[in-house]
Order: structure tokens, then C-alpha cells, then sequence
């Protein structure tokens, strides 16, 4: 990616449609943030019983009829939510809008297990007879599902994919947003990354295995990345996508700017399973901020992306240490200690309950900080409560993923300049 | 279960399949097609209740039995008239 040559290789973001564990919309969630709410809770799945989880509580009927939430999916809700959601805040007269130049880009870690499990469950329950297995599988576990159940709902005839990206999948629709918008083939992108991974029992069961779900009495407490009592990752579902348009568009409907794609960068670690790779994170980092022709010392905030698992919080410590240094300027939080692990949407809700920092100049804070533990005692944190640094004008969001996958967005305050 | 307690059935299935619907003023000799919004997965739907619910299986040449309630009743009464109502 070059630097982008004209206005209208410039991509900003005009409109937010999420749901969180603390918030159905940016306003909740950013107030959730800022008042260290948690939306983390017990949560009963099957063959398990009681797990922690970060649940939504968003209405799956304000922008879809009864029956086509159960013809469809969770994911699809929530996508289908997040996308009309986006869509008003962004101020578009949507009836007029050329919906075959609309494209839908959302980011998941996995897709179709909730289903297949179900329907597992099912045939159980009928001796395991398959004349019972449901009709409905096929459309609602293929991996398009997500983003087709939006241009389904909404009429869009542009195109959609869904990507699987692990947990770097947030960060990846945006940018596939950002690629489609400079290449032409759209001119609106809704893009960014869902979750539904808290209603299929296998993620919490392998995390379990992997001796890497977390535990605590209180489920408030549980998710505490950086802290040397963490234990591991609390799942969460939930979703996040943006309007994404050329400047021009956005200038010339006098559209609220969010924020500007500055840069990105996504790369492979090459090197495991599931451990992360800090030497990747930190390459990767350093693309996004040559693409974004920025040093790290012009980045105000981090939101980074370590789960509370032992390894991966040390890991990406070492990358933040590596390219950050002993830069005093940057407040580095995590949102994760708030909601949890939202999965395929963690990348997105974590960027954007950050872009109210660049309008009220204050950085969220990582909760559950107690006592940092020592190989992650990067002095940039922002432990506990969020700090007030006057002016924000550049957020890094690190998104990484099993199989090595790893994401960079960078996105600066809007200016004409 | 006798024709008017099949009916009872079919129509708590069809409530399920189309949770939108005012089935209030379902007529009984017009196709469901006609009166709701019913496509061919929904259709199978309500294959798949019974097949779940009553162990029926109906071969698909036999779909065309399904087309109004009073055929699907017509249909139905030979197959479940020893299972016991449900209510």
C-alpha cells in the first residue's frame, strides 16, 4: 500500500453500529469504559453448566422479524443489528442509496459451530436418526452466513464475504473495506468483525483443555489481562461494524468523521499453533505505522489485544516494548479486561470504543490491573482508571490470531489537512 | 388424535415456523401459501415437525397432501389417528 495520492484514496469512517457485553451502541459502550463496567457474567452452556461469558442484551427484533432470526443465525443478528445501527448513525438516506455499490465485509473468528452443534444435539435426542438434521444447516453455517444475512435484510446487491481471521478478524474486515473502497468496487463499505462464538460449547471446552479459560468468583474480575493473578480468557460475543467511505462522499453529505484509516498491516508468524510470536507482532506494527508514514511516537493510545492467557500477554509486551520503547507519550489499554474476548469482533469494538478519544481527549483505562505482573510491566499502561492526556490524534489496534495470524489498524483524528 | 386435534397440531407448528403471522383467520381450503408467507424451507419445516414429533416420514411426492389445512388434516388423520393428543 502506497500513501494514499488523492482525497479519494483516503478512507474515513462516518458511522458506528455495535454491541457489546456493556453497551448496545458506541455512546453505552464508551460510557462502560469509562466507568469500568464489566459486562462479563455467568452463563450456562450445554455439557458444561456454568462458564463465565460476556453476553449482549441488544433487541434481535428491532431490525428483524420474528422469523427471520430463526431462520438465521446469532451471528447473522448480530451483524444484521451492527450494520443497521451503522447505517442511521452514519446519517445516510438509505432509500437512496445505490445499494449494488454497497459491499459487506465482516471479520469472524470461526463461523458454523453454534449451528453444527445444535443440530448435533438434536439427532442425539432422535438416536442420532439424520432424516431429523435440519434443512436449515447448510444456509446457516456456510461461511458467508454472517455478512449474507445483511445484504439479505438490507437489499444490498454489492458484494459481502465474511473472513475468517481468527481473532485479528475485526481489524481484517476494516481493512478489506478500506482495499475495496481504494480499488473502486464499492463505494460504501460496512465492515468490521462478529461474534457468536459464546453459544457453542466447544470453545469454552478447548480453551478449558488448553488450560486457558479463565476462572474467578467474580465474574467482573475474571478478565485481567497484564495482571500477574490472570488466568485466561473470558469468551464474549458481540459485533462491530462502521460505515466506511472515500472522503469526498463523506465531505459531501457533511457526514461526521469518526476517524481516518491511516494505515495497516496484517502478516503470519510462521511459527505455531496457537503461541504468538512477538518479533511478527512487532514487524507487523511497524508496517502498519511505514504504511501510515508515522513514527510510534506519533501514536497516543494502543488498544491491545493481550487475552489473559499466560504466554500471549508476555508476548505482545515484548512487541509493544520493541516498537514503542520507552515512549511516554502513548496510553496503552486493553478492552478485553472490560467485556471479555468478543472473538471475530474483539478487533473492531476495541478500535471503536477508542474514537471518542480523539473528541473528549481521554483514554480508557484496563481494569483488573492489581498487581502487574512483572514481563508485562510496560510503564504506558493505563491501569485501572482511565487517564485525561487533553488531545488524541493517532490509536494503534492490535488484533492477533491463532495460526500465527496478526493485524494492525491505525486510524487519526480527522483533519482536512 | 382425531382431525380437529391434528388441526390444533398443524397450526402450533405453522405458529412456530411463521412467529409474524395472525393465524387467527386461517382459511381452511386455501392454500397456506396463499394467506402467508411460506417458502419451500419453510414448507419443509413443517415435513420436518411431524417427522420429529410423530415419527412420520412423508415421501415427497406426497408434498402436494400439504398444500391447504384441510388437505394436510385429510392427510395426516389415517397416519395419527392411534397417537395419543398431545394436550
Amino acid at each position: 500500500m502506497q500513501r494514499p495520492r488523492n482525497d479519494d484514496e483516503r478512507i474515513v469512517i462516518t458511522g458506528i453500529g455495535l454491541t457489546a457485553p456493556n453497551g448496545n451502541s458506541l455512546d453505552e459502550f464508551r460510557a462502560s469504559l469509562l466507568a469500568g463496567r464489566s459486562g462479563v457474567v455467568r452463563h450456562d452452556i450445554r455439557y458444561m453448566g456454568k462458564v463465565l461469558a460476556g453476553i449482549c442484551d441488544f433487541d434481535e427484533l428491532r431490525h428483524q422479524k420474528r422469523k427471520e432470526v430463526r431462520r438465521g443465525t446469532r451471528a447473522g443478528s448480530i451483524s444484521i443489528y451492527c450494520a443497521n445501527e451503522a447505517i442511521k448513525n452514519s446519517g445516510l438516506d438509505w432509500e437512496t442509496v445505490q445499494k449494488d455499490r454497497v459491499g459487506v465485509y465482516i471479520g469472524v473468528t470461526e463461523h458454523g459451530n453454534v449451528e453444527t452443534e445444535n443440530e448435533i444435539y438434536e439427532i442425539s435426542q432422535f438416536e442420532y436418526d439424520t432424516s431429523v438434521w435440519s434443512h436449515h444447516h447448510n444456509p446457516r453455517t456456510v461461511a458467508n452466513n454472517p455478512a449474507g444475512e445483511v445484504t439479505l435484510n438490507l437489499g444490498i446487491t454489492g458484494p459481502h464475504l465474511t473472513m475468517g481471521a481468527a481473532c485479528a478478524a475485526g481489524n481484517a474486515g476494516f481493512i478489506q473495506g478500506v482495499q475495496m473502497l481504494r480499488l473502486g468496487d464499492v463505494d460504501l463499505a460496512i465492515a468490521g468483525g462478529v461474534s457468536e462464538s459464546i453459544h457453542t460449547f466447544g470453545i469454552f471446552a478447548s480453551f478449558q483443555s488448553q488450560g486457558a479459560l479463565a476462572q474467578h468468583e467474580d465474574p467482573a474480575k475474571a478478565s485481567r489481562p497484564f495482571d500477574v493473578d490472570r488466568n485466561g480468557i473470558v469468551v464474549a460475543e458481540g459485533g462491530g461494524l462502521c460505515v466506511l467511505e472515500r472522503l469526498p462522499s463523506a465531505l459531501a453529505r457533511g457526514a461526521k468523521i469518526y476517524g481516518e484509516i491511516a494505515g495497516y498491516a496484517m502478516n503470519s508468524d510462521a511459527s505455531d499453533f496457537v503461541l504468538p510470536n512477538a518479533k511478527r507482532q512487532a514487524e507487523c506494527m511497524r508496517l502498519a505505522l511505514s504504511r501510515a508514514e508515522m513514527e510510534s511516537s506519533d501514536v497516543d493510545i494502543v488498544s491491545s489485544h493481550a487475552t489473559a492467557t499466560h504466554q500471549g500477554d508476555i508476548e505482545e509486551t515484548r512487541a509493544l516494548r520493541e516498537v514503542f520503547g520507552d515512549t511516554s507519550k502513548v496510553g496503552i489499554n486493553n478492552t478485553k479486561s472490560f467485556i471479555g474476548h468478543a472473538m471475530g469482533a474483539a478487533g473492531a469494538l476495541e478500535l471503536l470504543g477508542n474514537l471518542p478519544s480523539f473528541d473528549d481527549g481521554i483514554v480508557h483505562a484496563t481494569i483488573n490491573l492489581d498487581r502487574v505482573d512483572p514481563e508485562c510491566g510496560l510503564e504506558q499502561i493505563v491501569a485501572n482508571e482511565p487517564r485525561d492526556v487533553g488531545d488524541v490524534g493517532c490509536i494503534l489496534n492490535n488484533s492477533f490470531g491463532m495460526l500465527g495470524i496478526n493485524s494492525v489498524v491505525i486510524v487519526k483524528k480527522f483533519s482536512l489537512e | 388424535m382425531n382431525p380437529e386435534e391434528i388441526r390444533q397440531v398443524v397450526l402450533e407448528i405453522l405458529a412456530r415456523i411463521a412467529p409474524d403471522e395472525d393465524l387467527s383467520e386461517l382459511n381452511d381450503d386455501v392454500p397456506f401459501r396463499e394467506q402467508m408467507e411460506l417458502d419451500s424451507m419453510d414448507f419443509l419445516d413443517i415435513v420436518m415437525e411431524l417427522r420429529k414429533m410423530y415419527r412420520v416420514q412423508i415421501p415427497e411426492e406426497d408434498y402436494e397432501n400439504l398444500v391447504t389445512m384441510d388437505r394436510t388434516v385429510g392427510y395426516l388423520t389415517p397416519m395419527l389417528k392411534d397417537v395419543t393428543s398431545p394436550a
